[in-house]
């Protein structure tokens, strides 16, 4: 009876996996085949106006890369803070759940803030306000990334840059950082990917445009907005030219997120 | 220098409370004028949108925007619709208030569509995550985990959109054909929200079974125990706490989803009846109608959206409860 | 018949290894005797001691060569464990050679549950039955006084020489013929290395033991018989007094006498 249910239990577990595994990979398969059948040059030298990806493929990567070079600094500064002059006291623990339930807020929600903040004064949606809804997700993820990195730094480091008459700036800059910096390069790149394939931020944010632009005051086009609003056209070619967009946004998403497991394995060793 | 830098340091770390505060405050502002106006009664209402005149009681008005009998096959044509009747509904607020009549808003169908398909997703989600947890920690060899591992960590950072995509052309119709009723409905909306998480609960799960130390489990082996006795008897107590946190923000993160739902749950407002049946949820309120509303729609739509982010910090609060305790 | 177990010419490779870790390696474990495994870290010792119950077993792919044979519960014949195949065989295999390992290992239940825990497997249901095994096992671990109050507490609330005893209480329960004790107190202080190397002398009485130690003190203070290991080889096996006072072998010598390891 045990031998019994535990083979039961055996064949159960390794099922789960092919079913879960089996639904995963029929997305990939979708992907792949719907994506590659619409990839052309055409998709990267036109505008989505004229047919192509190009506008919308470069906005999203500015929006997102504004985003992550405004919250680089805010982020780890705000982890560095929280490791090296906190202390353990309760405000820093109080810090560190608020990044979280930051963390865990519906993206959407960040979407309505930022709208109320920004679209509904200014009148019109625009690539700021996107940059702002997609750096209010991603910095509490770089503050936990930094946060966890900086605690993996021995305190005998600090205290023999201390004990050398280092300033606490220089022994943070110079020292710290500097032992953390792969592992804390690493979490940047997964926040990245991470908000590059945002959507319902930037909904009406940003909203999206058919057009060339890199004015950030103004709507600017994005990728994801662009394949939510192609992929629920009736037109076909549209659809068509959804699923290519869907299929370069995740090759994206999954190549950052590799190198970034690369460099952190290398630095592992 | 030092001292610039401490006071940077220490107002980027304010700045995540001022962000906190500011969303909070902000919601509860713009949400303000739907609050007065509706109340708590808003959870409860079911109406959306629909016109009531005053002084006349139980006015039974058609009680779903969208049309009872319109096929969802194309929903597109229904969220059309149900944007073109918005149009039409905040074009007459001015008008209501001199009329003595006016416009109710309830949450009441999205906030059960946003329930029922999150709980849709774990019941799915949970037997299948613990799964492949369990198969890749305790199961499968090194060589074949290793990669497997890889692979549903990678899955877990495919955007949700790409979940809601797949959902709408392959997953509702395969959905369909099994189980009847619609191709967009709450329960392919729960499905595909299951399958958007099994990856990131399976890959919490087993780094969570991943702290048992082996020996425990030897010591297990050790006394005669079988493979499931050891995992149900040791395994799962000792990672617990883990497992459990997993689940919950797995949850959390099928709450506020989006995009893998705004695809397939059909967007109309309507009690479900049989769970193939299209609902609404809060996020896919929020995403289709923002654009296109104005004054007191506009404030409803902020009151939603403070509802979603209250839920949702209850969740995260539950799942901190329990990582904490294993600290 | 006076041995317990008896390992003959046996070979050990891990798993995709190169070559094997154990090579022709002999020793007997005599009944009602404690017998200590020593040598420099690496020899071995723990991974021979692992065979004799087969956990290795549990990490597929490893391969055995030789004889290790167990003495039928009937006390008639031998029966070589290597020759065990269904998962039926093995979990009878490991309930009659107990194990306790390097560091205490309770599992996430109550003190009574942990002891409990293994008749609970092999199917002993009623209360009354296993309140006498779980106190008699704690009176002979020596720990029945430190927790007869709080059997209900999660073990794991227990110190680490508690844990260990505990540990080794569970183990006597379901009542093994031999029990294997790998480095049982690496992880622990002198005062609670000495309560369980006490208990270890006691139980010999009841079981015999197999110990592997990385400390030759131990070895001398508690054992009768002794082998010593080296590079995957048993170079020396005999009695504690005369492995310890005039070793045959010139590896042995410099070992206890501490040239190297």
């Amino acid at each position: 009876m045990r031998l019994i249910m535990n083979r039961l239990f055996i064949i159960f577990s390794t099922l789960a996996a092919v079913v879960g595994l089996f639904f995963l990979g029929w997305i990939l398969y979708t992907l792949c085949a719907k994506g590659l059948a619409g990839l052309s040059l055409q998709v990267f030298t036109h505008d989505l106006i004229d047919g192509g990806l190009r506008n919308v493929i470069v906005g999203q990567l500015i929006m997102s890369g504004v985003a992550t070079i405004i919250g680089i600094p805010v982020g780890m500064m705000a982890g560095i803070y929280l490791q090296e002059y906190g202390g353990n006291s309760k405000l820093t623990e109080f810090i560190r759940d608020l990044s979280d339930v930051m963390m865990s807020a519906p993206s959407i929600v960040v979407g309505t803030f930022v709208y109320a903040i920004i679209v509904i004064p200014t009148g019109h949606t625009s690539g700021w306000a996107g940059v702002l809804a997609l750096f209010i997700l991603m910095v509490p993820i770089i503050v936990r990334t930094t946060d966890d990195m900086l605690k993996l730094v021995p305190i005998e480091l600090r205290e023999a840059g201390m004990a050398i008459g280092a300033s606490k700036y220089h022994v943070t800059m110079n020292i710290v950082i500097r032992y953390a910096r792969e592992g804390i390069m690493t979490g940047i790149l997964l926040a990245f990917a991470r908000v590059v394939g945002e959507t319902a931020p930037l909904l009406y944010t940003s909203g999206s445009s058919e057009f060339w632009s890199t004015d950030l005051t103004s709507t600017f086009p994005s990728l994801t907005v662009s394949i939510y609003n192609l992929a629920t056209m009736p037109d076909e070619e549209m659809v068509q030219l959804g699923w290519t967009g869907a299929f370069l946004l995740t090759a994206m998403v999954l190549i950052i997120n590799l190198i970034g497991r690369y460099a952190n394995n290398k630095q592992r060793r | 220098m030092e001292l610039i830098f401490k006071k940077l340091a220490q107002i980027s770390a304010s700045l995540l409370f001022v962000i906190l505060a500011a969303t909070t405050i902000v919601l509860y502002l713009s949400a303000k004028p739907a609050i007065q106006e509706f109340g708590a009664g808003f959870l409860f209402e079911s109406r959306w949108g629909v016109e009531e005149t005053k002084n006349v009681s139980e006015v039974v008005p058609n009680q779903e925007l969208v049309v009872d009998g319109e096929d969802a096959d194309d929903f597109m044509e229904d969220e059309d619709d149900f944007i073109d009747d918005e149009d039409f509904v905040t074009d007459d607020d001015t008008e209501s208030e001199t009329n003595d009549s006016e416009i109710i808003y309830g949450a009441l169908v999205p906030i059960i569509g946003t329930i029922f398909s999150t709980l849709i997703a774990m019941l799915f989600s949970i037997p299948i995550a613990m799964g492949i947890a369990v198969f890749l920690s305790e199961i499968a060899s090194a060589t074949l985990a290793k990669p497997i591992s890889i692979a549903i960590e990678l899955l877990a950072s495919i955007p949700s959109i790409i979940y809601g995509m797949w959902g709408l052309f392959y997953f509702g119709p395969f959905i369909a054909d099994i189980f009847g009723g619609n191709t967009v409905s709450l329960l392919v909306a729960g499905l595909v929200l299951g399958v958007m998480v099994i990856p990131f609960m399976a890959a919490l799960s087993r780094d969570a079974i991943g702290t048992v130390p082996d020996m425990l489990k030897e010591s297990a082996y050790a006394m005669g125990a079988t493979k499931l006795e050891v995992i149900k008897d040791v395994v799962f107590p000792y990672a617990k706490s883990g497992i459990i946190g997993s689940i919950i923000l797995s949850f959390g993160r099928a709450l506020g989803e989006t995009m893998a739902v705004a695809f397939v749950i059909g967007g109309v407002y309507q009690f479900v009846g049989k769970v193939t049946d299209p609902t609404n949820s809060i996020p896919v309120v929020l995403a289709n109608s923002f654009a296109e509303s104005s004054g007191l729609s506009l404030s409803v739509l902020f009151y939603l959206a403070l509802v979603l982010f209250v839920m949702s910090f209850m969740v995260i609060v539950v799942a901190k409860h329990y990582l904490l305790r294993r600290k | 018949m006076k041995n317990m177990m008896d390992v003959q010419d046996l070979t050990f490779t891990y798993s995709g290894a190169p070559a094997p870790s154990l090579q022709n390696i002999s020793l007997p474990v005599e009944k009602n005797k404690v017998t200590a495994l020593i040598g420099p870290s690496g020899c071995g010792k723990s991974t021979l001691l692992r065979a004799m119950n087969r956990i290795h077993d549990l990490y597929p792919g490893h391969q055995y060569d030789g004889v290790i044979n167990l003495l039928d519960s009937d006390k008639k014949g031998y029966t070589d464990i290597l020759t065990l195949k269904s998962e039926a065989e093995m979990i009878r295999l490991r309930q009659r050679v107990g194990m306790i390992f390097q560091k205490p290992t309770p599992f996430p239940m109550t003190i009574f549950e942990n002891i409990a825990y293994g008749l609970r497997l092999s199917g002993v249901k009623k209360r009354a039955a296993l309140q006498d095994v779980v106190e008699q096992s704690l009176h002979d671990a020596a720990l029945w006084n430190e927790v007869k109050d709080r059997l209900n507490d999660d073990a794991r609330g227990l110190s680490g020489g508690q844990q260990q005893r505990l540990c080794i209480a569970r183990a006597i329960a379901l009542k093994p013929e031999v029990i294997l004790f790998d480095e049982p107190t690496s992880a622990l202080d002198p005062i609670s290395t000495l309560a369980i190397e006490e208990m270890i002398s006691e139980l010999r009485e009841k079981y015999s033991i197999c110990i592997v130690t990385h400390n030759m003190q131990q070895a001398a203070r508690i054992s009768d018989y002794t082998g010593f290991m080296y590079l995957g080889e048993m170079i020396e096996y005999g009695q504690t007094d005369n492995i310890f006072m005039k070793p045959s072998k010139k590896q042995t010598e410099d070992y206890i006498s501490g040239r190297f390891g």
